[in-house]
């Protein structure tokens, strides 16, 4: 019974040191990869909440006759998230090559010094 | 379970940038490993090839140009942690009515899903339930996705081709030398020394894209599709910059195909959509497609899967040729992990 | 309607998504501009058509892929989403008539297909929210708008290397905001097994009152505020609308806020539904206090900006304030005020932002110190600057004398002493608004131009589309039956509708 909602709490947990990443570091790359892990945990969410005790994958398999019939799990959150890595993924990429060109403009990546050279102008 | 928080634990309290990037993507690749328990071979496939793959690549790509020590003296934040606790303690609250893990009588089993379950095996004729939801059902999803993919391309190279235009406009002058060097970087890139990596290169790069074609085309009966294979094609193409140099890469896909490519695949998946229209039907609409609803419906997902592949394969292949492009002269491109 | 008419609610938004691509493919100064207007021109046809039918007829339901929904993924327009699809299309329309110019000084020119191709993104995420009828399409559209709008904002940075940052801070908020979205629909799916929108409003009532959904509202309304730069998630706002290309800017200040409020507006009056939301959970305690404060400050804020479209970019958000009042008084004049002034704020901040375009475009700096004696030194351009900010103070006959008036007899309506502490704060609220449009007259017509400087006007190309958004406010602020007759249907089908 405990341990009912366990792949919750684990989703709750990594969502929260995700986000204290994204909030509390000032280097920018260290941002992005707390937001990566930020929207993996939701992942992690959508996928346990379709899973079934004893179910096997969507993907249909010839059953015996007299055999059980099979339980699926639900295929639906698999596609919600196939969609949201992708977007996730594409969120990094654009992320990521800001930061690039950040360096390349400010000479750092870190958010107090690009704060304090932005006030100077 | 418990390996997942350490390694993000871990993450937030390293301090270079190299090792943090390591583990996420032994965090992504750990997710992975849950999704199949969890009966999600799709999506584990996904997230191992893309969060513990493409993104590791496009983290060590900025750290090599941006370096990887973060800056020490780390303060206490207090204000975001209290956010975070607050956030997560709202979640906490909630997990004590939601649905019981795993139980087949939840909300979701029991009113839209066992439609999908039931008949799209028949109404589409396709064994992987995910590729018939995702490619038919929720067909205009995955066309927003694609579009979504796309505009990510679009962005990077427009994001990392302005400074460079500027200079030439600038000084171009002085930046002759300096672009010398940019075009030495970029043949740079490849080791040119170790034959051990490039036997194996040789040897493996075919077999990945024929897994890749594999994957492309068999999304229908086993794991895998457009999203997939796009991924490893553009990771066979990566892996031959990394060892050969970007330079060959670019001749034998150079980027201006690969804008095509990308553009192609958009309006491949949209020129499905819009000849559902013409056919008779609504956007999307496979059915009209053929003259049997089932062979139509083949024939759709076929296509747009192959709509998805093409702009995921080309949109990866741009990203990464924006990225290394930059690379400044000296700097060496890391290997893959 | 005829057979291909039905269609329009698909091509809306699949025509500027397809027209993407091929804009990525073309070069040129004029021939990405050319297409990305001509399909911008064609969407605002579709959108007045679809809305001229769905007031007839009653809403439109288009299932993609022709499966039935809650299974396949439905498009619905209804008597707001109409209306929202037929603003943002004119705003884009209006705006690239005015781009041709103003973008190949602040764009390279190699670059501009590419950037149209990502403004077309932009407009085609913000039609497809507002027309889905499916809570996780609405996420891929947003996300879609989103990452444009970052990529739109990150190339200012050829005239301010803050773009940059603007750009990264925006998409670290915005990402999050995002998520949160996303876990708001995930417990809501998890507790009703639907996506639907329809379906879930029908299935909403029977689990209202379980934890997850109540975590649901909180993640929904926060994720929703985040995008909606609702006071106090606005700081990502001014710095992005400060340095984005002008075009950008004046287009993102009319339609890209209004899209999250299309969001707020939908989720808390057709899916959660009026009793639950203002009855159970008391929105109207939440919002109404961050509306007025909202309101209230930014205005106050607006003051002391030297930066010209930092300036009206803080007034956005304190007429985002004014927005959400409306929804929060929880009655049908709040809700018509409110819709109204989406339109009212669309055409005259755009307005607005296009004049401060055409002055960067001539003078090269937003800082008003580098604006003195414009009055004489650009008449036609200054002229209409003020006789849209004359139109946000709200002097009446303008538009935003209409919103203000509405938002004030919603007050009323409520009959409490709280109300008439509302009309306080918001006359309030329009004196500081007088305030700050005053100190650009007085750096216009009260100071002399800097020595050497000679009467330049921008294009006319540029002075039309600015000029039709300025005195198309008045229109609409003279013969309001077009715009409020619009809202007030609305607001009838969101309230009748329960």
């Amino acid at each position: 019974m405990f341990f009912d909602q366990f792949n919750y709490w684990i989703f709750i947990v990594l969502l929260m040191i995700g986000l204290y990443t994204v909030m509390s570091r000032t280097n920018l790359v260290k941002k992005m990869i707390g937001l990566s892990m930020f929207q993996t945990s939701v992942f992690l969410f959508y996928i346990s909440m379709g899973k079934i005790t004893g179910g096997t994958a969507p993907i249909v398999v010839e059953t015996a006759i007299g055999a059980p019939e099979t339980v699926y799990s639900n295929p639906l959150p698999h596609v919600l998230i196939l969609t949201a890595i992708v977007v996730g993924v594409a969120t990094t990429a654009l992320g990521l090559s800001l930061v690039v060109r950040i360096n390349e403009t400010f000479g750092t990546i870190n958010e107090d010094e690009i704060l304090e050279m932005e006030d100077d102008t | 379970m418990l390996l997942l928080i350490a390694g993000a634990l871990t993450v937030l309290t390293v301090r270079n940038l190299f090792v943090a990037t390591m583990m996420l993507g032994i965090v992504s690749f750990l997710m992975a490993l849950i999704f199949v328990s969890l009966d999600a071979v799709d999506v584990a496939f996904t997230e191992a090839a893309v969060g513990a793959g493409i993104s590791t690549v496009l983290y060590i790509g900025t750290l090599a140009l941006v370096g990887a020590q973060e800056k020490p003296g780390i303060k206490f934040a207090a204000g975001p942690l209290v956010t975070c606790l607050a956030v997560g303690a709202v979640l906490f609250y909630a997990t004590n009515q939601m649905p019981p893990y795993g139980n087949a009588d939840n909300p979701i089993h029991t009113h839209v899903a066992p439609r999908y379950i039931d008949v799209s095996p028949i109404e589409i004729g396709v064994p992987n339930m995910v590729t018939s939801v995702l490619s038919s059902y929720r067909g205009y999803d995955t066309f927003g996705e694609t579009t979504v993919v796309f505009t990510a391309a679009i962005g990077v190279l427009l994001i990392l081709s302005q400074l460079r235009r500027r200079k030439e406009d600038e000084d171009e002058d002085a930046e002759k030398p300096a672009r010398k060097g940019l075009r030495v970087s970029l043949t740079g890139l490849g080791s040119q020394h170790d034959l051990v990596p490039h036997v194996v290169a040789k040897l493996l790069i075919p077999f990945i894209f024929v897994f890749a074609l594999y994957v492309q085309f068999h999304g229908d009966y086993g794991p895998g599709g457009g999203f997939q294979a796009g991924v490893i094609f553009a990771a066979g193409f990566i892996l031959y910059a990394l060892i050969f140099g970007l330079q060959y890469t670019q001749k034998v896909l150079s980027s201006t195909v690969v804008l095509y490519l990308l553009a192609a695949g958009v309006l491949l998946y949209g020129g499905v959509g819009i000849a559902g229209i013409l056919l008779g039907g609504n956007f999307l609409d496979y059915n009209v497609l053929s003259e049997n609803a089932v062979s139509g419906q083949h024939l759709g997902i076929l296509l747009i899967e192959f709509g998805v592949g093409t702009t995921v394969a080309a949109a990866m292949l741009a990203i990464f040729y924006a990225f290394a492009g930059r690379a400044e002269p000296v700097t060496k491109m890391p290997d893959q992990e | 309607m005829s057979v291909f008419g039905f269609h329009f609610a698909a091509l809306v938004v699949v025509l500027p998504l397809i027209s993407a691509a091929f804009s990525a493919l073309l070069r040129g100064k004029n021939l990405p501009w050319a297409l990305t207007t001509i399909v911008s021109a064609l969407s605002f046809y579709m959108s007045i058509q679809l809305l001229i039918e769905v007031s007839a007829n009653g809403p439109l339901s288009y299932e993609m892929g022709s499966w039935a929904p809650p299974w396949g993924i439905e498009y619905l327009v209804d008597p707001l989403s109409g209306f929202m699809l037929m603003i943002i299309s004119g705003v884009s329309t209006g705006v690239l008539l005015f781009a041709r110019e103003s973008i190949a000084k602040e764009v390279p020119e190699k670059q501009l297909g590419m950037f149209f191709s990502a403004y077309l993104l932009a407009l085609a995420g913000m039609l497809g929210i507002c027309i889905t009828g499916d809570a996780f399409n609405i996420f891929v559209f947003l996300e879609i708008m989103s990452l444009s709008s970052y990529v739109l904002i990150a190339m200012g940075a050829g005239n301010d290397r803050r773009a940059l940052t603007a750009a990264f801070q925006y998409l670290i908020i915005g990402s999050v905001g995002a998520t949160f979205f996303l876990i708001g629909v995930g417990l809501l799916y998890m507790m009703t097994g639907t996506l639907n929108i329809a379906d879930l409003a029908s299935r909403f009532s029977e689990i209202e009152d379980t934890r997850p959904v109540r975590a649901a509202v909180g993640f929904l309304i926060v994720g929703i505020g985040i995008k909606l730069a609702l006071f106090p998630f606005h700081i990502w706002m001014p710095n992005a609308y400060t340095y984005a290309p002008s075009i950008v800017t004046a287009f993102f200040a009319g339609t890209a806020t209004k899209v999250s409020v299309y969001l707020f507006i939908r989720f808390i009056f057709t899916i959660f539904g009026i009793d639950f939301s203002f009855g159970v959970i008391q929105l109207t305690d939440i919002l109404m206090p961050l509306a007025v404060l909202g309101f209230l400050s930014m205005s106050a804020v607006a003051i002391f900006q030297k930066n010209l479209k930092r300036m009206l970019a803080y007034s956005s958000v304190a007429q985002l304030g004014y927005i959400v009042l409306g929804i929060a008084l929880a009655n049908e004049t709040g809700l018509t005020a409110s819709i109204v002034h989406i339109f009212n704020h669309a055409i005259v901040k755009t307005g607005m932002f296009l004049s401060v375009g055409c002055m960067f475009y001539v003078i090269g700096s937003p800082y008003l110190k580098d604006l003195n004696g414009i009055g004489q030194r650009m008449p036609i351009t200054t002229f209409g600057f003020v006789l849209g900010g004359i139109g946000l103070i709200g002097v009446p006959l303008t538009p935003g004398f209409i919103s203000k008036w509405y938002l004030i007899l919603a007050a009323l309506e409520r009959g409490t002493y709280v109300s008439y502490a509302l009309v306080v704060a918001i006359v309030f609220s329009s004196l500081l608004a007088v305030i700050y449009i005053w100190r650009v007259v007085e750096v216009a017509y009260f100071r002399e131009p800097p020595e050497g400087s000679t009467k330049t006007e921008a294009p006319l190309s540029m002075l039309i589309p600015t000029w039709i958004f300025i005195l198309g406010s008045f229109y609409f602020g003279i013969e309001t039956s077009i715009n409020v007759g619009f809202a007030k249907a609305a607001a009838a089908f969101l309230y009748g509708g329960q």
